[in-house]
């Protein structure tokens, strides 16, 4: 038997049928959509890479893993994948959370690196969702479900992810005063473009050549070349790309936009978004659906 | 009926179909015979569908209506966009009632603030395309009916298209979707923010191929035109070695915008057909498309070459204008026009395996087809391992549905071997329904069936699909007969 079905199986034994269980990755996200109930079992999901194919881009890896030594190893191969580092940040809290790496704009939203997902559900079973090939539309799609999740819909256990190319050349540049809301559509390379209100940070990625002239195109402009981008506020808010244009300048709550993405990091949270009354009873159906009694993360909801 | 002029309002003894003209008028309901054949269908060789009457929405307003009235009287409801698709998906069992978007087919708005397009769904892709060209962007799913397809049955089945390799397919690349659910509810999935509260009931309803309700209106993302463009065509003595090379350009860190393989039979066709000046002494080709700014483009073009050449293409050539970009792109984007040429029936199969089995899979599929006295002709997207096995045949010969039928499921089977997938793109539909339990444990298709439910409490949206029998909460005797039984 091979060593991930060996740790998924004893994974699946951990977690059982029974009373509120949940899976604690590096807790760095650990408050997102309410506070673990006091009486439920916190379980580590199982760690280490199982099967690293850099000719397929894909990565088979346990949930347990931190993102930090996952890309460790991809980096080795000139690879990455698009989940975000956050110290001690695991696979399956990045993706269970699903927030996205500051470079969305990019390398993509981090629901789009999960292939496939082997999870352990409310009744104690084993489920896989997706599937190893980078295209795949077999069924319905529960990893998009799984992603976002806060591991309320199933606890997983070991997932496949799609791998990306590093680039050869990477910059960060910074101006002042600068109109920063075209830059995403004019600059090819651009994987990240922040604007707090007064100063733009870009950053550039891909061939040198592109990234070279990617950089002059906007040297006119002011862009000097920076060490990296700016520290980010603690709270995420998510809004359209064209609203952040309306953004007022608060000392009491400044941010930095993620310009062509829509999300603001800011230092108070964002007042809880109203859901569509039939969305948010599409959201309790899943729900109960797929964790009748509440036992998966209980207290913890997306919605 | 005899002497009768057929008409949309003719009277009809079908209660459900008087409350549908009664509800969103007779001009948008159609209950005759001939009209019911042509939806009875979609592209693929399946006939055992039977349509209810048909419906012609024009408003979301009207698609409630009409799955207000198929609940009231019991029936089913099947979304059906351009019927291109090829797995059954829009086939309708048990003669529900069909919903077709073809008269919701405007672009509502394009917002180039947020790089959004709200569009109904009966919008054909190319359509939106060509709309967006002169604001320089495209959106970017672009299967080869796109000239047809709509943006409806794009999101039904998570399309993809030679030009996904580096983008994406569908799900990257749509961001709302208001749905009629099948209790004639409207709900919102997802939004513009960067990030929608809750599951992702957007990422769950695309590919769900009509089993969780009917999208009346889509948000879809632009994606920029890139300035720079160059095409390859690689020719090679070898199908193995063709086959290589993708998984070498691909081992080099080079993810093309597209990359296509074509096999001899399919490039002999095509130039039968269009003459798209592709070497039809060549065993296979490859068409590779790289985009971005130039000096990535020139790098990777010239990268690429060298990778063939090392790996045994007799002949490179480049596109020198987008005149001859188009000609090359012709070939591949009518290569199913042409083999229509060479027999009257086809069979297109959709599996995909890792990019590295490729060049056995190939040889494979090669011995399955032989071996069935089948003729095959492959051209695929190569760069994401998705195969395109096409059998072409003629339906008159005696039993040919039988080995075509059989060399089918070798092929699939033999894909799932090697760690491949069941579809890459068509979706299941009801041609591999029954071939789930092959991937996929009873926990597993539980847990769909669960996701389904969800959306579907009743299972009143398109039932007999994608999930098999005992699996589903449709099952209903009626519509549990093997793929096998609906054919011609
Ligand atoms: C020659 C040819 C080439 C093709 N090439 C490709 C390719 O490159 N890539 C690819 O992915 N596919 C390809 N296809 C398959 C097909 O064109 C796609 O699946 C396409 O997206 C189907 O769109 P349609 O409008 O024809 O949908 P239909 O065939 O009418 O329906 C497809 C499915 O979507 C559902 N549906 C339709 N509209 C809605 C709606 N508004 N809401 C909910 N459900 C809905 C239907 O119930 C059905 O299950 C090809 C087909 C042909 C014939």
């Amino acid at each position: 038997m091979s060593g991930a079905a060996t740790f998924i199986e004893a994974f699946a034994d951990e977690v059982g049928a029974e009373g509120p269980v949940a899976v604690g990755g590096g807790r760095t996200r650990w408050s997102v959509g309410g506070a673990l109930d006091a009486d439920a079992r916190v379980l580590r999901a199982p760690v280490g890479i199982v099967d690293y194919q850099p000719e397929e881009m894909t990565v088979r890896v346990g949930a347990g893993t931190a993102v930090s030594d996952l890309h460790g190893v991809l980096a080795e191969r000139r690879q990455r994948s698009a989940l975000p580092e956050r110290p001690g940040g695991t696979v399956g809290g990045a993706l269970m959370v699903g927030e996205s790496s500051r470079y969305r704009l990019g390398r993509g939203h981090v629901r789009d690196a999960l292939l496939q997902a082997v999870y352990v559900g409310a009744e104690g079973q084993t489920v896989k969702a997706g599937g190893p090939t980078v295209k795949n539309v077999s069924g319905f799609d529960l990893c998009r479900a799984l992603v976002g999740s806060l591991g309320t819909l199933g606890l997983v256990a070991e997932v496949i992810l799609r791998t990306q190319p590093i680039a050869d050349a990477s910059e960060w540049r910074r101006a002042d005063g600068v109109e920063p809301w075209s830059l995403p559509v004019r600059l090819a390379t651009a994987s990240a473009v922040l604007f707090d209100g007064t100063t733009t940070w870009v950053h550039l990625e891909g061939h040198p050549g592109d990234v070279a002239s990617d950089a002059a195109s906007i040297e006119n402009e002011g862009f000097v070349r920076t060490d990296g981008p700016p520290e980010m506020p603690a709270h995420r808010w998510s809004l359209t790309p064209a609203a952040l244009a309306g953004l007022d300048h608060d000392s009491e709550n400044p941010y930095v936009a993620e310009v062509g993405v829509g999300t603001v990091h800011r230092t108070q949270a964002q007042p809880a978004p109203s859901l569509d009354p039939m969305a948010l009873e599409l959201n309790r159906r899943i729900k109960a659906q797929f964790d009748p009694t509440g036992r998966l993360n209980p207290g913890r909801l997306p919605f | 009926m005899l002497g009768r002029k057929r008409s949309s309002s003719r009277r009809t003894h079908d209660p459900c179909a008087a409350a549908l003209i009664e509800a969103i008028g007779a001009e948008k309901v159609q209950v005759d015979s001939a009209h019911r054949a042509l939806a009875s269908r979609d592209a693929s060789i399946y006939s055992g569908g039977s349509a209810g009457p048909l419906c012609f929405p024009t408003s979301t307003a009207d698609v409630q209506a009409c799955v207000r009235v198929a609940a009231e009287h019991g029936r089913a409801i099947v979304p059906r966009g351009a019927g291109t698709g090829l797995a059954g998906g829009t086939v309708p069992l048990g003669e529900p009632v069909v919903i077709s978007t073809t008269r919701m087919n405007r672009i509502v708005e394009i917002d180039t603030d947020n790089r959004v397009a709200w569009v109904e769904p009966g919008v054909v892709n190319l359509d939106l395309t060509r709309q967006l060209a002169p604001l320089g962007f495209h959106f970017a799913p672009d299967p080869s009916s796109q000239q047809v397809c709509t943006i409806g049955g794009n999101v039904a089945n998570n399309s993809g298209g030679p030009h996904c390799l580096a983008d994406g397919v569908t799900t990257s690349h749509v961001l709302a979707i208001e749905v009629v659910l099948s209790d004639g509810q409207v709900v919102m999935l997802g939004g513009l923010e960067a990030d929608s509260p809750g599951y992702d009931l957007r990422g769950c309803f695309v590919g769900s191929e009509g089993l969780m309700g009917i999208a009346t209106r889509v948000a879809v993302r632009l994606t920029p035109d890139r300035p720079a463009v160059r095409t390859l065509l690689l020719a090679f003595d070898e199908v193995r070695d063709c086959a290589a090379v993708v998984g070498a350009v691909i081992a080099e860190g080079i993810v093309p915008a597209a990359l296509e393989m074509m096999d001899k039979n399919t490039v002999v066709a095509v130039e039968a057909f269009v003459g798209a000046g592709y070497p039809t002494d060549a065993a296979a080709v490859l068409l590779v498309e790289v985009d971005g700014l130039d000096a990535g483009v020139s790098a990777h073009a010239a990268r690429i070459a060298e990778i063939g050449r090392a790996g045994g293409a007799t002949s490179v050539r480049e596109a020198a204008d987008d005149e001859e970009r188009a000609l090359l792109w012709k070939g591949r984007k009518t290569a199913f026009g042409a083999i229509a040429r060479i027999k009257p029936d086809y069979y297109l199969h959709d599996t995909v395996v890792p990019r590295g089995a490729l060049p056995d899979m190939l040889e494979t599929i090669h011995d399955i087809v032989e071996r069935h006295d089948l003729m095959v002709l492959n051209v695929f997207h190569a760069g994401d391992g998705n195969l395109h096995p096409i059998l072409a045949f003629d339906g008159r010969e005696p039993g040919v549905y039988d080995r075509v039928h059989d060399a089918g499921d070798e092929i699939v089977k033999a894909s799932l071997a090697v760690g491949g997938t069941l579809s890459g793109e068509h979706g299941i539909g009801v041609e591999k329904r029954d071939y789930m339990t092959l991937l996929f444990s009873a926990a597993d298709l539980d847990h769909q069936n669960r996701l389904r439910q969800a959306f579907d409490p009743f299972c009143r949206a398109n039932p007999g699909k994608v999930l098999p029998s005992g699996h589903s909460c449709a099952d209903i005797q009626a519509l549990t007969a093997a793929p096998k039984s609906v054919w011609v």
